[in-house]
């Protein structure tokens, strides 16, 4: 992770505008649209740009809508951007060259790179002559991802047989098998149970840390992020929100503090403290301004009978919602650029 | 090379595997591709029969041996990319088959040549049974039948191709179903599938031979049948070698011009 080493992804003004077809209602509209066909430009990303270490393992956050999935795609070679550079392993992505796609991964939570009907480890070989995998090599991945997946009795199974879980479990594998240096995982967990999601954590985890690969994961869930990641990018609106630790999200982006206290018996007026949150029995949860969580945390040890206190910043999932519903805010690094039409209002983030 | 021959044994492995999965499926296609030169066979014996025994001098065994060759040439050339590529294309699908290192054309060789081998277990008993019933005047040579096999190599590779690169238009045209069935009613016409090519009009026929449709069907049946000059088979293997020269090179260069237009709409 030293600075001093060629980042594995490098990403500089990278934008993605979408031309899209645009026509009003009605018939007299739809006979003009035939001879001439209207369009306007949807701007997905916006001239983004950031590094990523080799061994960095990143979480990239925003609202549905906000840019991310064009993001991979652009880095996976998937799309042509409309503005901008990337090279990922110091490869041009979108050239496609088959020595960038050997050593990269794209795994879509809802797309199926598997083979349909028959068994997983018949697709596993067919990628085996894909990429290219010695046979050693590839019995030795095998068995490792083996153990950390739990595979065994789904591998002779046809992949349409297997449950959701089971078929992302597969999935991963099967996309790792050519041990990949940079992994695109967009959302990986999504439509999964909580166990199979803890699973699937710190099964990346696990990988990244072994083959020191680089991970940029997108994710619907805070919890992803928070086991995963210790960097997180924030894009919305398709321009780059806030990049660094998540700890510093939460600092720059919560201006409040969360204090609950265990009181020996009811008070009343608790309110001349700050925004009481909820009071449940003798505990009270209150919101404070960041500046003034000491004094009134002195206030409340002198004037309440406090049986216990704690100072807490709110849950990450808490401060990403005030970050996207807030809004637009320049990022240090990203320059937002008035452009002529945005991408749709996103929904309420869904974090 | 040798990274092919992997790639091609393990692409084969999966196909053959999948298609045995759906072996109804299989066996329904099997039919549609029998049905269609019967079909026709029965019409035109019909119709010699009824001319006092034949259509300018084609008699119902020639028509029988004329359409049961047209079965073998035609299961083994035709394709049905046009429609699996508006499907990848539409759906998405084509997406994780280009972020990997290999080239998605070689799953559809694999495919269609899995499915030939597959069928040709049912195609080829069918076809003796069919001899029985239609009595065709078989009027093969050694040279023919041996002149046969190459002709019918590049009828398959030239149909491919050109139906590769039509399929590729689904990059660019939403619902490309209407060309395709347009393509198809060119193709039944000018193939010599409909009728032979000798019982159109001459200059009809003139016009076909300029074409590539006849060189993926009725000029290896007639090839085998004896029914070309040294002289037309020559200039056949020549059309149909330089129409898959610029075949190949339309395909590459649509799909290298779909994929990137693919890439620039949102993959």
């Amino acid at each position: 992770m030293t600075p001093l080493t060629e980042p594995a992804i490098r990403v500089r003004d990278l934008g993605k505008t979408y031309k899209v077809p645009e026509r009003e209602s009605g018939l007299r509209a739809s006979a003009r649209s035939l001879f001439r066909r209207q369009t306007k430009d949807v701007v997905a990303v916006d001239s983004i740009a950031f590094d990523v270490q080799p061994g960095e393992v990143v979480g990239f956050l925003g609202p549905n809508g906000a840019g991310k999935t064009t993001t991979l795609k652009m880095l996976s070679g998937l799309l042509y951007p409309t503005a901008g550079e990337a090279t990922v392993l110091g490869h041009v992505p979108w050239q496609r060259e088959k020595a960038y796609l050997r050593q990269m991964t794209l795994v879509m939570g809802q797309r199926n790179q598997l083979v349909w009907d028959i068994p997983v480890a018949d697709s596993y070989e067919l990628n085996r002559a894909i990429y290219r995998i010695p046979e050693q090599e590839y019995r030795q991945t095998l068995d490792e991802l083996n153990a950390l997946l739990d595979l065994g009795p789904l591998l002779t199974k046809p992949v349409r047989n297997l449950s959701l879980g089971e078929r992302m479990k597969c999935e991963l594998a099967g996309a790792l098998l050519h041990r990949p240096r940079v992994l695109f995982l967009d959302e990986p967990t999504l439509g999964l149970d909580v166990t199979a999601q803890r699973r699937i954590r710190g099964f990346i985890s696990e990988y990244a840390a072994r083959n020191d690969a680089t991970v940029l994961l997108t994710s619907h869930y805070m919890a992803d992020v928070e086991a995963l990641a210790e960097r997180v990018i924030v894009i919305h609106h398709g321009a780059l929100l806030f990049d660094g630790d998540l700890a510093a999200l939460v600092a720059r982006f919560s201006p409040h503090k969360t204090v609950t206290v265990d009181l020996e018996h009811p008070v009343d007026h608790l309110d001349r403290y700050g925004e009481v949150v909820s009071v449940d029995g003798l505990r009270a949860t209150l919101r404070i301004p960041k500046g003034e969580a000491a004094a009134v945390t002195a206030r409340l040890l002198a004037e309440l009978p406090v049986v216990d206190l704690s100072v807490t910043d709110p849950p990450i999932d808490e401060v990403i919602d005030t970050v996207f519903s807030s809004g637009d805010e320049p990022a240090a690094g990203g320059v937002p650029v008035p452009e002529p039409e945005r991408v749709p209002e996103p929904e309420p983030a869904a974090v | 090379m040798t990274d092919l021959v992997v790639l091609y044994r393990a692409q084969f492995k999966t196909t053959i595997a999948s298609q045995l999965q759906y072996r109804g499926a299989l066996v329904i296609w099997i039919i549609g591709l029998i049905l269609q030169p019967v079909i026709y066979l029965s019409v035109w014996s019909t119709v010699a029969e009824s001319r006092g025994g034949n259509v300018d001098g084609f008699t119902a065994s020639d028509f029988a041996a004329y359409y049961l060759t047209a079965l073998v040439v035609s299961q083994a050339s035709f394709t049905w990319i046009m429609w699996e590529m508006e499907y990848w294309i539409r759906q998405g699908n084509l997406s994780p088959l280009l972020v990997r290192p290999a080239h998605p054309i070689h799953q559809h060789v694999a495919n269609n040549l899995t499915f030939k081998l597959l069928t040709m277990a049912v195609v080829a008993p069918v076809v003796v049974v069919l001899t029985f019933v239609f009595q065709p005047n078989w009027t093969i040579s050694a040279w023919t039948a041996l002149a046969f096999i190459p002709a019918l190599l590049l009828a398959m590779a030239l149909r491919f191709a050109v139906e590769w690169t039509m399929a590729s238009l689904a990059f660019w045209i939403t619902r490309v179903n209407a060309i395709n069935q347009l393509y198809f009613v060119v193709f039944l016409f000018l193939s010599g599938f409909v009728a032979p090519l000798d019982l159109l009009p001459g200059p009809v026929r003139s016009i076909a031979e300029w074409l590539p449709f006849y060189r993926m069907l009725g000029f290896p049946v007639e090839l085998l049948l004896g029914r070309l000059s040294p002289t037309q088979a020559m200039v056949g293997f020549g059309a149909q070698l330089a129409w898959l020269a610029l075949a190949l090179v339309l395909l590459n260069v649509t799909w290298a011009r779909g994929v990137r237009q693919y890439s620039a709409v949102g993959a």
